[in-house]
């Protein structure tokens, strides 16, 4: 798009792309080393990670670091695997359910009180969630949901994003083809799950893309309301494993890499929807 | 996308007459009067109870000494908010310290989350082939967790065993660096890596800002003979500013709520000077029980964050005009 053009001749446009691509390259080494390390040493051995220097391969490549958390029953960490599987799933779910009829409502139907539920629901996106932690942690305890898968599913749907993303997108949709499904006799239940859902399925994606993703990741709530081992999400439980292995660090890394597998898999597969959620998000503004 | 906000507004207050008629002759029977709450319904009651509710209660609890542990929770009036003002109280320093703690992480990393992915943006802003590829790299890091990525910085950033102190050997510098455990060092720690985690989220979100910029004002500009950074200057900054408002006011409140980083990597030192204030409110509710002192710290952070974005936003606005 901005492409300079090539008015200076040939060999300093070629110049040009060979600095482009230097520091493209550069930049992606910095971005993935990190990430690149993280394999690597899961793939060794605890004497191999000891050394210093540190060898750059894994010789020989030991699975010492997988055994570990594979079998060990005070750090279930196949367990979290499925628990956060299990949570972030109905997490999307919930929020893509209940964020959709309300956005509906929201965007095309007409009744008493709408700009007020609007505006509260938008006025809360001001509120740092981090400081309604302390009493949404009584409320979850009065709802015995403390220790529970429960209580990582439900409370983060409450969030005002989810309803004001579609709203957004369902205000784009065209009138017309409601309208022609009014004339054919449909109502607004039949007009939601007919015609405006099936229209929005990349909104949809994207929704339950993010969302899977935030709630994967959530580290701050979790570790102070999951308790017990076999109840526990990936990010507090790869806490508990850094705090029974400390130094050894195969089997640390080796929870990292089950913990970003996931992740980044479902970012290569949906990456179009990640970043066209993120770049809309930032539109809003 | 402020057309599209403009436009449904529009069509929302005054449906064509047309669709008028049509609702009240086809679906004005079938469709009770009540569809649009029954629709609102499962939303708002996560709304109320997870939305609502806790800010209310966080109010209640601020005014109130209350224990986990204790059966009476006593009113105390203000009380618990006087105390973050009263030097003699037994979480003034506490509380300062850690103010302090978030203040400087602020200060330290906005500047860096905003200029860092600008550059990124302007870089992948241009057609070659592998653009998404390198797009895609630089955003990698972002999709990973806190917990992911502060097991793994802890680890790179050991003094003895992490790659950054040997590859610090290899080049020549100190390899002996404590990065997690002593000043200046853990901040510039806890900074880099933000950076290195968060700069592809601003990066995409300045693309798509990049690209509503017109070709024709930069064709313009350069017929006018304007070189490089008097395109960057006059079109490019001008046309991002509602994304760089939007930038700005969003790194600052993220990087005000910092909390994983600090918990996980410096594991709050030296001492406790990188612990935040979001870690100390946990720390003072859920661990020691404390959690009116923890409601009114809450709602006295909520507050600063309020007056910071809008200075931010007053500061921008009043720009643009």
């Amino acid at each position: 798009m901005t492409t300079p053009t090539p008015t200076t001749g040939g060999s300093a446009t070629a110049l040009r792309r060979v600095v482009l691509y230097a520091t493209l390259v550069a930049l992606a080494l910095i971005f993935l080393m990190p990430l690149v390390w993280m394999v690597i040493t899961s793939l060794k051995t605890y004497t191999a990670a000891q050394q210093i220097p540190p060898s750059w391969l894994p010789n020989p490549i030991a699975g010492y670091g997988y055994e570990q958390i594979l079998n060990n029953s005070a750090n279930p960490v196949l367990r979290w695997f499925l628990n956060s599987m299990l949570a972030a799933t109905l997490h999307s779910l919930l929020v893509l359910v209940t964020a959709s009829m309300a956005a509906y409502a929201l965007a095309r139907l007409k009744f008493r009180g709408r700009g007020v539920s609007f505006a509260l629901i938008v006025g809360t996106l001001f509120i740092p969630p981090t400081s309604l932690i302390i009493p949404n942690f009584l409320i979850v305890d009065q709802l015995n949901w403390i220790d529970t898968l429960t209580v990582v599913i439900v409370p983060g749907a409450a969030s005002a994003f989810g309803v004001f993303f579609l709203r957004q997108f369902f205000l784009s949709l065209p009138n017309e083809l409601e309208e022609a499904a009014t004339l054919d006799g449909a109502n607004q239940w039949q007009i939601f799950f007919r015609v405006v859902l099936p229209l929005s399925k990349p909104a949809l994606a994207t929704l339950a893309v993010l969302s899977f993703l935030t709630n994967w990741n959530d580290f701050l709530w979790p570790i102070f309301v999951l308790f017990s081992p076999e109840q526990l999400t990936l990010p507090p439980g790869l806490g508990l494993l850094q705090g029974s292995y400390v130094t050894d660090y195969p089997v640390i890394m080796a929870g990292a890499v089950l913990a970003s597998l996931p992740v980044l898999i479902l970012f290569v597969l949906a990456q179009r929807h990640i970043i066209q959620g993120v770049s809309r998000s930032g539109l809003k503004g | 996308m402020a057309d599209v906000i403009e436009v449904g507004a529009a069509r929302g207050d005054a449906p064509p007459p047309a669709a008028k008629a049509a609702r009240r002759g086809a679906s004005a029977g079938r469709t009770g009067r009540a569809t649009p709450y029954l629709f609102l319904a499962p939303y708002l009651v996560l709304f109320g109870v997870f939305g609502l509710l806790p800010i209310i209660l966080g109010l209640w609890l601020s005014v109130h000494q209350w224990d986990f542990q204790l059966p009476n929770r006593p009113f105390v009036g203000l009380d618990n908010y006087k105390e973050l003002f009263s030097s003699d109280s037994a979480v003034y320093g506490d509380w300062w310290e850690s103010v302090r703690a978030t203040a400087i992480f602020t200060v330290l990393s906005v500047p860096l989350l905003v200029v860092v992915p600008l550059g990124l943006a302007l870089l992948l802003n241009r057609s070659f082939p592998g653009r998404t590829f390198f797009r895609a790299i630089y955003f990698a890091p972002y999709v990973l967790g806190v917990a992911v990525i502060g097991l793994l910085w802890r680890f790179l950033l050991d003094a003895n065993l992490g790659l950054v102190n040997r590859i610090a050997g290899a080049v020549g510098l100190p390899s002996d660096t404590p990065w997690v455990t002593n000043m200046p060092w853990a901040w510039i720690s806890l900074v880099g890596v933000t950076v290195w985690w968060t700069s592809g989220f601003n990066a995409v979100i300045y693309l798509a800002g990049l690209q509503d910029i017109s070709p024709e004002l930069y064709e313009a500009a350069r017929m006018d003979g304007a070189n490089a950074w008097q395109r960057f200057r006059n079109v490019t900054l001008p046309g991002l500013r509602p994304v760089l408002l939007f930038v700005i006011t969003t790194t600052v409140l993220a990087s005000a709520n910092m909390f994983g980083q600090s918990f996980l990597i410096t594991q709050g030192a030296p001492g406790t000077e990188t612990r935040t204030v979001v870690w100390f409110i946990v720390e003072t509710g859920l661990r020691n029980n404390n959690a009116g002192k923890a409601a009114a710290m809450s709602i006295m952070f909520a507050l600063m964050l309020a007056v910071v974005s809008l200075a931010n936003f007053r500061l921008f606005r009043y720009k643009e005009d």
